[in-house]
């Protein structure tokens, strides 16, 4: 378990970020979202064709996409497809992170805590960004600097993602209903007996002194919805979710980041329709409301003037298997397709197809192009502009190169210095030549202590163990043969105690 | 343990800032409390005859919530099998007599005549040992948080709390640790004994004399105070047919002339130079009744006399069954329930002469009590929510090896009483707390914009991954062993099923037991990813990966449930 206690790289690099106003709606996608049936890869569809013939979307159904004729869209989102063509979304292909567990569990709690597969951490990303930002929350908030909830979560309990190193950052509405309850004053009517009586007493008590009823029920008075894309109330829970995301970004609320959450993603059978053709079915219906749901989000915080101050971003636990199962559903997978929605996105695809092996097996899985941390990582020095520094120790790494930053964003922070600082005496790891041919040279350093070097590939599997001894304070360079190597990307990582580096190795 | 403030026990774990007289301010007004009596469609028609239903895990539970701090496994366990006879005769065996608080403040101050782990209930204070008080009396508030945490079978602990708001005092105005203690000592003794036994026994204690002036109250210095109070809250209470008169309260302040209190040997006694020998003349309220003067060491027994002459009126019986009422069952006493509760009650309690234990065996056996209108509508009162939530999910407290420890971490349950608006020791005045006697808000008087977002985040602090920690001491749940002691935590739906059982006297809506199990499957349907989670920790419980697994889904739903309005009854 990394510890993030007194004096640790963590502590020593609490240094506020740029004060931005900007606004992260993250939407989980719960169940390990097919990535893809999501994100096609036209190139790859003779292979699908034999990995996944009973779920594989018609070819003439897949929505093109502007600037590429090997990427489409499920038929089920053309409002996404919009976007997209407007340079209002964007996708990130194959994110993923070296030896991706399978697992819902420790999988969801991988993302949301951005540890790496073997470790097992308690707080989240966005939680400890938070907590750096805040570090003495709850006590004493809300208060006049502070008047609003850090985080919001809508239509859950709190996630893990908002979990700070001592308290939650975030606040649940865990029903939609309580919301409207609250801003409408309108309760319902009680049973007529003693415990319904006193029942209600505290339900409305509750909703309405909670730390920051009045900040919620503020802005929403402050702003009604504009967009007309909302469909009906009740029969796209992710819309319902988004809607009021968007009346409290557009009432003001300071709120930086939102979580909201899509369910019922783990299609193991029946994920298309048996009778309605492959492009029908639970996941398209599901990839529906996810398309309808941010399209009308968009709209509406363009209407409401709030959209070059809003991203959003998905994830889902893993993507899924190659090869589709008997019943018409896949299992579980390793890289997915993240999307990236808002007026400040770069816009088109970053990162290429995946390959798609010609005769697909069960044990077949999407090579990750990148890891999910550099997304966080860009999330928070170039959209709330997190010194790098601050960045690299929210993500317990030592230096950038770990998980860099992205090119996703038009948006700039013009007061960061983008200068990675490296902590004097913290170990350090790097290769020469690099790409390796034949061999390469990993030197090390390192303040002393037992530590091992590990070699992945690019899927996260472990392929060695390059070192795993006691080392007294000093530089220290091993020779690694490639020669065995297939050509690709590699991970190698040094452990030593909780302190951990991952660098990227090319083989040729 | 320095001078204890209340604010130095708001942690940033605790959270929350009050001020530190947040324990006797005026709580806001909550325009949601009732501001007339609430009137029911369905009125419950049940009286005091003996429940003779089903006693099943149902009643059991409600019995339990009512006479416990907080419904636990253990007791639930213990009691399961028991006929109803069985259980209530359990709850009033008293329990037995604790050892008293000891020195835990050593590092911080010298007591010279107390070594530390010894106790100061006998101890003088010397000359020139300032603050000694304030240490002793967090001592003994410490103390007092211990033996309700640590309460036994028996009904003892909740009813010298019930006592203790009856014959209300402040130790900050009694200003004496050894009388305080002695005081709660003598509720905790009669607990379960005898109602006019007790009344006289308090009327001369050291503790109500000096809070109640009966100290200064001579033949020519005649001070009211306890007169006055003894009639109007101790016993004829203030209802519409008790018609004491003012003059009664004078008379009766004469016959309690003579009264003293001695901080060297922590008693009282009478000195009949300044007790006041005429004859006092009662209204009609008490039949006219006289009570001669009498010389010398006799005067002493006019007190006796006094009790006699009170406890000789129904109103005194009738004012108990209300209270006990207001205490067990429920707020509201209509017309109905003065007519099948509170009369019926008042003539068991006259009938077995103000004896407690077959008064409560009355009233807890009732078909009433049992009356599914009177189940789960009880607001907790904070010790019920505090020390209750300690017990249901058994945190750790450190034990005696550490005594300076083990008051911190009962005194850090102290704190948070008292910024919920109840701090055992010093309710607000002679009254007692006011959700037991102010109309028409009662129980609701405890939750306000203060009071229901501190108690949602104590239960959020001690839940969360790190507890409350306190000057080096921390409390926190261990939702992990909670869970293991239900029926089959493997099943996400029976977990939950069985948590809320416990944990809310009403059903949950279906609503919130979907967000509990979407906390549980983090948003999947198929509950086997859960119970593959749960068989994977228990087959390596002490695998950290495997504990945070279940732990960052079992946090959350717990939280959730003990933030819901459903937790805050009983």
């Amino acid at each position: 378990m990394k510890a993030f206690g007194k004096g640790s790289l963590f502590e020593s690099a609490l240094r506020s970020s740029t004060a931005t106003d900007r606004v992260l709606v993250i939407i989980q996608l719960q169940g390990g979202n097919d990535g893809l049936n999501t994100v096609i890869p036209l190139d790859q569809y003779s292979a699908l064709s034999t990995a996944r013939a009973n779920i594989l979307i018609p070819e003439n159904l897949v929505l093109p996409l502007t600037g590429t004729t090997v990427t489409g869209l499920h038929p089920s989102m053309p409002e996404i497809q919009g976007l997209f063509n407007n340079k209002q979304a964007m996708i990130i292909q194959g994110v993923s992170y070296p030896n991706p567990n399978f697992s819902h569990f420790e999988a969801t709690d991988i993302w949301m805590t951005a540890s790496d597969s073997e470790e097992s951490l308690i707080t989240g990303w966005a939680g400890r960004y938070l907590g750096v930002e805040d570090p003495g929350y709850p006590t004493g908030y809300p208060n006049q600097n502070n008047p609003d909830p850090l985080a919001i979560q809508i239509g859950s309990t709190v996630s893990t993602t908002l979990q700070g190193p001592s308290a939650s950052m975030g606040i649940a509405l865990t029903n939609t209903t309580n919301f409207y309850q609250l801003t409408s004053g309108n309760y319902g009517q009680a049973p007529s007996t003693p415990a319904g009586h006193e029942l209600a007493f505290i339900r409305e008590t509750s909703i309405e002194t909670q730390a920051y009823s009045s900040a919620i029920k503020q802005a929403a008075l402050n702003q009604q919805n504009l967009s007309t894309l909302y469909p009906t109330a009740g029969t796209n829970e992710l819309a319902d979710q988004l809607k009021i995301v968007a009346q409290l970004i557009g009432g003001g609320l300071q709120t930086k980041i939102y979580m909201v959450s899509l369910g019922s993603f783990d299609t193991h059978s029946s994920q298309v329709s048996a009778t309605g053709g492959n492009q029908t079915g639970t996941h398209a219906n599901l990839l529906s409301k996810f398309s309808v749901a941010i399209n009308a989000f968009m709209d509406d915080i363009t209407k409401m003037n709030q959209q070059d101050r809003v991203l959003g971003m998905t994830f889902s636990e893993f993507g899924r298997r190659i090869i589709s199962n008997g019943s018409q559903g896949t299992d579980h997978g390793t890289s997915e397709p993240v999307f990236l929605f808002g007026t400040q996105v770069s816009g088109g695809l970053l990162g290429t197809n995946p390959v798609i092996p010609a005769n697909a097996t069960v044990n077949d899985n999407l090579v990750m192009q990148t890891d999910f941390r550099s997304v966080y990582s860009t999330m928070l020095a170039n959209w709330f502009c997190v010194p790098v520094d601050t960045v690299n120790s929210i993500m317990g790494t030592p230096d950038q190169s770990s998980f860099p930053l992205l090119d996703v964003l038009t948006a700039s922070c013009t007061n960061t210095t983008g200068i990675s600082q490296a902590s004097s005496g913290a170990n350090t790891l790097r290769n020469y030549p690099n790409p390796a041919n034949g061999s390469t040279i990993i030197e090390f350093q390192t303040t002393g202590g037992s530590l091992e070097i590990k070699l992945y590939d690019a899927v996260g599997n472990e392929i060695k163990t390059l070192v795993d001894g006691s080392y007294s304070p000093g530089s220290y360079q091993i020779e690694v043969d490639t020669h065995k190597l297939a050509s690709g990307m590699y991970y190698y990582t040094l452990r030593q105690g909780t302190q951990k580096i991952t660098e990227k190795m090319l083989v040729m | 343990m320095a001078p204890i403030k209340r604010s130095e026990f708001l942690t940033a774990a605790v959270t929350g800032t009050l001020p530190d007289d947040v324990g006797t301010k005026q709580a806001p007004r909550n325009k949601f409390a009732n501001s007339s009596t609430p009137e029911f469609n369905e009125k419950s028609t049940t009286g005091l005859d003996e429940y003779t239903g089903r006693f099943s895990q149902t009643q059991l539970m409600h019995l339990l919530r009512r006479t416990k701090f907080g419904l636990t496994q253990a007791d639930m366990a213990y009691f399961s099998g028991m006929t109803l006879d069985q259980v209530v005769a359990t709850l009033l065996t008293p329990a037995a007599t604790p050892s008293p608080p000891v020195n835990n403040y050593s590092a911080s101050i010298t007591d010279p005549d107390v070594a530390a782990g010894a106790t100061w209930v006998n101890a003088p204070y010397e000359a020139g040992v300032a603050g000694l008080d304030g240490y002793r009396r967090a001592s003994l508030k410490a103390w007092w948080v211990g033996q309700m945490v640590n309460q036994n079978q028996s009904l003892t602990e909740k009813m010298t709390l019930f006592w203790h708001n009856h014959f209300a005092t402040q130790m900050a105005t009694v200003n004496d640790a050894r009388y305080s203690y002695k005081h709660i000592a003598l509720l905790r003794a009669n607990a379960l004994g005898n109602f006019k036994t007790l009344t006289r026994l308090v009327t001369t204690d050291p503790s109500m004399l000096v809070y109640l002036n009966g100290d200064t109250n001579t033949l020519t210095n005649p001070n009211e105070n306890y007169g006055r109070e003894l009639q109007e809250r101790f016993t004829v209470g203030y209802g519409p047919n008790s018609l004491y008169t003012q003059s009664d309260v004078e008379e009766a302040a004469k016959v309690l002339s003579g009264w003293k209190d001695s901080q060297t040997t922590l008693t009282s006694s009478f000195v009949p130079a300044k007790h006041d020998t005429s004859n006092k003349q009662f209204s009609a309220f008490y039949s006219n009744t006289v009570i001669n003067g009498l010389t010398g060491a006799n005067g002493a027994t006019e007190t006796d006399q006094l009790i006699d002459m009170i406890f000789a009126q129904a109103e005194t019986a009738k004012f108990l069954a209300r209270n006990l009422y207001r205490w067990f069952v429920y707020y509201v006493i209509d017309d109905q329930i003065e007519a099948n509760i509170i009369t019926p009650l008042s003539q068991v309690i006259i009938a077995n002469n103000y004896e407690m234990v077959p008064t409560l065996s009355a009233l807890l056996k009732s078909e009433h009590f049992f009356d599914p209108n009177n189940m789960g509508c009880q607001i907790k009162n904070p010790i019920d929510h505090m020390v209750g939530v300690c017990r249901q999910f058994n945190i750790a407290f450190p034990d005696s090896t550490n005594i300076p420890n083990q008051y911190k971490g009962w005194y850090i349950i102290a704190s948070t009483l008292a910024n919920l608006a109840m701090d055992p020791g010093d309710p607000p005045n002679v009254a007692g707390w006011p959700a037991y006697y102010q109309a028409p808000e009662y129980h609701e008087l405890w939750i306000n914009s203060d009071t229901l977002p501190l108690r949602n985040q104590y239960t959020d602090g001690l839940g969360g991954a790190t507890g409350v920690t306190v000057s080096g001491v921390t409390l926190q749940i261990d939702y992990l062993a909670f869970t293991s002691g239900l029926s089959n935590p493997s099943d996400p739906n029976q977990l939950i099923a069985d948590a809320a059982a416990l944990l809310s006297p009403n059903a949950l809506g279906a609503d919130e037991t979907a967000v509990m199990l979407n906390s549980l499957l983090g948003g999947l349907t198929n509950p086997s990813y859960w119970t593959t989670a749960w068989n994977t920790y228990t087959s390596a419980p002490t695998n950290q990966t495997y504990i945070n697994t279940v732990l960052s889904r079992l946090r959350p739903m717990y939280a959730y449930l003990l933030d819901l309005a459903e937790y805050q009854l009983i």
